[in-house]
């Protein structure tokens, strides 16, 4: 397999964009990363979004992105893993360039939520679950992870203020990013008192509906400084994917989730790294619980610690593992098949030193971890700058 | 001998007192409850109705049968005035969930409160005829009394399931009367919401003439009289009619009151005789003679005698007790809830 | 609502009809093909118990537009005797009566309906044992 680099990035800024369709953001983000890459063509493209079909209504997304991108024939790919579905693009396109089948990929992610009804985004979301043993019964997404919780509290602990305080920093991460969807900083009380969604899960424990895309540019290692133009290259050095069960009642443990733990496995490995070298990580923040139990799955924490982390200080801006200093899910906006890549984004920018107000010191291994649903499937990356 | 093989009831928790409905109106509480002899009556909650009433009985009934197959029941037949649909048998459903199906014969059926007991008979007859070896009787209703109406202190919710067999019976069928006429009391037209009835007119010359009528020919035909008797049960709109139907046929207030549920429970219309005689046989002993007279306006009455047998005191405590169902874990709820529950707020299209 | 996914599923929403491994034991709910754990393709039918006890649960208070008449409603795992578990709503019991790990009874209760006219949805409930 040959060695793959990051040479371009771009993402639009996130939030309800009414006047954008789907075709619109993605080609917005699509084309700031050709342009950041320096490439004058691109060879193939892989593009994640959970439902084109359910939002707008467009499915064929392979052939409609690659038509208004421009790029002439090249063979386009649309994947979907739900929520991963942009960690998933990325990863099928880093395959593609390690294993020799093209030299300059694209990879991006987007999704166009607001064309809906709130009712009917609730329900494109919820075929993330089990459909006739989840969704028939009245549950929720929220409700799926509430009762996530409700375990994880009654396993260990894990305190309503401790997920608050998994809100209240990526607010305060997201304040400092100018693409994010909600910057305002937010209080455990805010958290705590705001309106109750699915017991113990409030408003402020979930990510918004959001519309948008971000985009990356891959090519071989070896290529990579014809594009660099004196920015620090990025390479990819590990990729992990796991599944598991669709419905959270088949899991083994309830509020452990074991797809995180077998692709950062999968991707410490390739990588050579464990936990302890990496100096910052982008997680899938969904619900302030996803975020704790991510910690522990990623081997960060110890199992059932992932809510003291949060009185500790340890994922915060300035803490000894800086957990979603982009913001998260939470205060950057989940547009679903979008947030894989925007990790990514984040972490090259960071890698990069580019990342202004957020940049986190010295920092030269990042990771990202995207999950679908309530952990059916995880992608997770590290990247590193040489 | 033909008889009752398994029985089972089921009824919501949710109670709402008559005090709470007159509050609303109007109404002078107390001469409710005197005029009906009816203190509260069940309320289904929205995740209930015939069809999910009528498993739940049917279960308890298949628990108390002695370990029969599903598989060998023939017919199910299930009465009420609240079907779930107009066009679609809640038999269907009924009898997939028990494991039932396919070889089953199924109808519903209706006769305003008599239409379990015609269920009954039916079944009865069914497997007297040789026709099939089991077969199921059921009554249950979520019936709706218009708000305001004086029928909204008792419409209630509840269900009774008799599986009836040749063999292993726990309540022999000794003797079947049923008497009918073209009498207008109560009814409803296709379409309309609630249905309506004729004051005072459903008194003497409908549930008292078919009451009365069908008890004294059925004892006729039995040559027995009340004395004869351990147990009694009569249709129960409200607590005043079954007890003067009683007295004018001489029985006693101990025959009557293990089967009278409905101060507490209300009018379980096709429920309603059906479930007073679960609840006798919940405490019924070996030989115990028991006369059911079931009344249904347009109108008419079922009439049964039935005698226990020794297989009764070795089933009762297999499947939950009517009274128990009756007495434990009411919730009680105020009229909006109520009246939300049974869809009585008008909602956007 | 699909009338025919609606009816497929009937043996699971009516009768709990599970699949065990003839090799393994294990249970599953719904019936599978392929046994996870052992890669057995051999199963025979069985019916799940009608009790169990509650692992995990929540109360929604945002529900999806068929349920919102029923807020706030509880929805949980539900761990039947012998081990395999299922997703249902919990009813008949007030919120802060309802405990992880407390005894529960499986009904048969209307999930939803399709309007005034439309088809009658049916399934299984938890209420307290």
């Amino acid at each position: 397999m040959r060695r793959v680099a990051v040479i371009g990035i771009g993402m639009t800024k996130w939030g309800e964009l009414w006047e954008k369709s789907l075709r619109d953001i993605f080609v917005e983000a699509a084309l700031l990363a050709i342009d950041d890459a320096g490439v004058d063509k691109i060879e193939a493209m892989y593009v994640g979004c959970m439902t084109g079909g359910l939002f707008t209504g467009q499915e064929h997304l392979a052939s409609v992105l690659a038509d208004y991108l421009g790029v002439g024939h090249i063979p386009s790919v649309r994947l979907e893993s739900a929520c991963a579905s942009g960690g998933l693009a990325f990863r099928h396109g880093f395959i593609d360039v390690a294993s020799g089948m093209h030299d300059i990929v694209l990879v991006g992610g987007v999704e166009k939520m607001t064309d809906v009804s709130g009712d009917e985004a609730t329900y494109a979301l919820a075929t993330a679950a089990d459909q006739e043993y989840e969704v028939y019964s009245g549950v929720t997404f929220p409700g799926l992870y509430a009762m996530m919780a409700m375990d994880h509290m009654n396993k260990y602990g894990t305190t309503r203020e401790q997920l608050a305080k998994v809100a209240v920093k990526n607010h305060k991460n997201g304040s400092k990013n100018p693409l994010a969807q909600f910057p305002g900083k937010i209080s455990v009380e805010d958290v705590i008192n705001s309106v109750m969604v699915a017991d113990p899960l409030r408003i402020l424990d979930c990510s918004p509906i959001t519309d948008g895309s971000a985009c990356a540019v891959l090519c071989p290692l070896d290529d990579a400084k014809k594009y660099a133009k004196g920015k620090p290259i990025v390479e990819v050095t590990g990729t992990g994917h796991a599944t598991d069960t669709i419905a959270l009642h088949a899991r083994k443990d309830l509020c452990y989730l074991t797809s995180t733990e077998l692709a950062a496995k999968e991707a410490y490995k390739m990588a050579g790294k464990g936990p302890k070298d990496l100096d910052l990580v982008e997680v899938h923040d969904c619900f302030t619980i996803a975020e704790i139990m991510v910690t522990e799955a990623l081997g960060l924490v110890e199992k059932g610690k992932g809510g003291k982390a949060l009185d500790d200080g340890l994922t915060e801006f300035g803490g000894k593992m800086p957990v979603n200093v982009s913001g998260g899910l939470k205060s950057k906006g989940h547009p679903v098949g979008a947030t894989g890549v925007a990790q990514i984004y984040e972490i090259v920018k960071q890698l990069r030193g580019d990342a202004g107000e957020r940049q986190v010191k010295g920092a030269k291994v990042g990771m990202t971890q995207n999950m679908g649903g309530s952990g059916g499937s995880t992608v997770c990356h590290i990247l590193e700058v040489k | 001998m033909v008889g009752i093989v398994g029985y089972g009831a089921n009824l919501p928790r949710y109670r709402i007192k008559v005090e709470e409905i007159a509050k609303i109106w109007g109404a002078d509480a107390e001469s409710y409850k005197k005029g009906l002899m009816v203190y509260q009556k069940s309320v289904p909650a929205p995740d209930q109705d015939v069809i999910s009433m009528s498993v739940e009985a049917a279960r308890n009934a298949l628990k108390r049968a002695g370990g029969i197959n599903p598989k060998d029941i023939g017919a199910i037949y299930i009465g009420s005035e609240s079907h779930p649909y107009a066009v679609k048998p809640s038999g269907t459903v009924v009898a997939e969930a028990i494991g039932a199906t396919p070889e089953i014969h199924c109808a519903d059926f209706e006769f305003a409160c008599k239409a379990g007991s015609e269920g009954m008979f039916v079944a009865y007859g069914l497997v007297k005829a040789g026709l099939v070896k089991y077969a199921f009787g059921i009554g249950a209703d979520t019936s709706q009394g218009a708000p305001g109406d004086a029928l909204e202190y008792t419409a209630s919710a509840g269900a009774a399931a008799f599986i009836f067999g040749n063999e292993k019976t726990v309540a022999d069928v000794l003797y079947t009367y049923s008497f009918m006429t073209d009498t207008p009391d109560f009814w409803r037209r296709e379409y309309a919401h609630y249905p309506r009835h004729a004051g005072r007119f459903t008194g003497e010359p409908a549930y008292f003439k078919h009451v009365v009528g069908c008890g004294k020919a059925i004892m006729e035909m039995a040559k027995m009289k009340a004395s004869d008797f351990k147990y009694a049960v009569f249709h129960q709109p409200n607590g005043k009619f079954p007890m003067r139907a009683s007295k004018m046929l001489g029985f006693s207030k101990e025959q009557i009151e293990p089967g009278l549920l409905v101060p507490w429970l209300g009018n379980t219309y096709s429920g309603s005789s059906p479930m007073g005689l679960t609840a006798i046989l919940d405490v019924a002993k070996p030989g115990d003679k028991i006369l059911m007279v079931s009344y249904g306006s347009g109108s008419g009455s079922d009439g049964f005698i039935f005698e226990t047998t020794k297989r009764i005191t070795e089933v009762q405590g297999l499947a939950p007790k009517t009274r128990w169902l009756l007495d434990e874990n009411q919730v009680y709820i105020d009229y909006g809830t109520y009246a939300k529950f049974r869809g009585k707020i008008r909602k956007a299209e | 609502m699909s009338l025919p996914s609606y009816w497929r599923e009937i043996p699971q929403r009516y009768r709990l009809e599970a699949s065990c491994c003839t090799k393994c034991g294990a249970t599953y709910f719904p019936p599978r093909v392929v046994c996870s754990g052992c890669g057995c393709r051999q199963f025979e039918t069985v019916n799940l118990p009608e009790t169990g006890k509650l692992v995990t649960y929540t109360i929604i208070h945002v529900a999806p537009s068929r349920f919102v008449d029923q807020v706030p409603y509880a929805v949980g795992i539900v761990e039947f005797d012998g081990g395999t578990r299922a997703m249902m709503q919990v009813v008949d019991v007030s919120e802060d009566k309802i405990k992880i790990g407390m005894p529960v009874r499986i009904e048969f209760r209307k999930l939803y309906s399709d309007g005034e006219a439309g088809v009658i949805c049916y399934g299984y409930k938890a209420v307290p044992a």
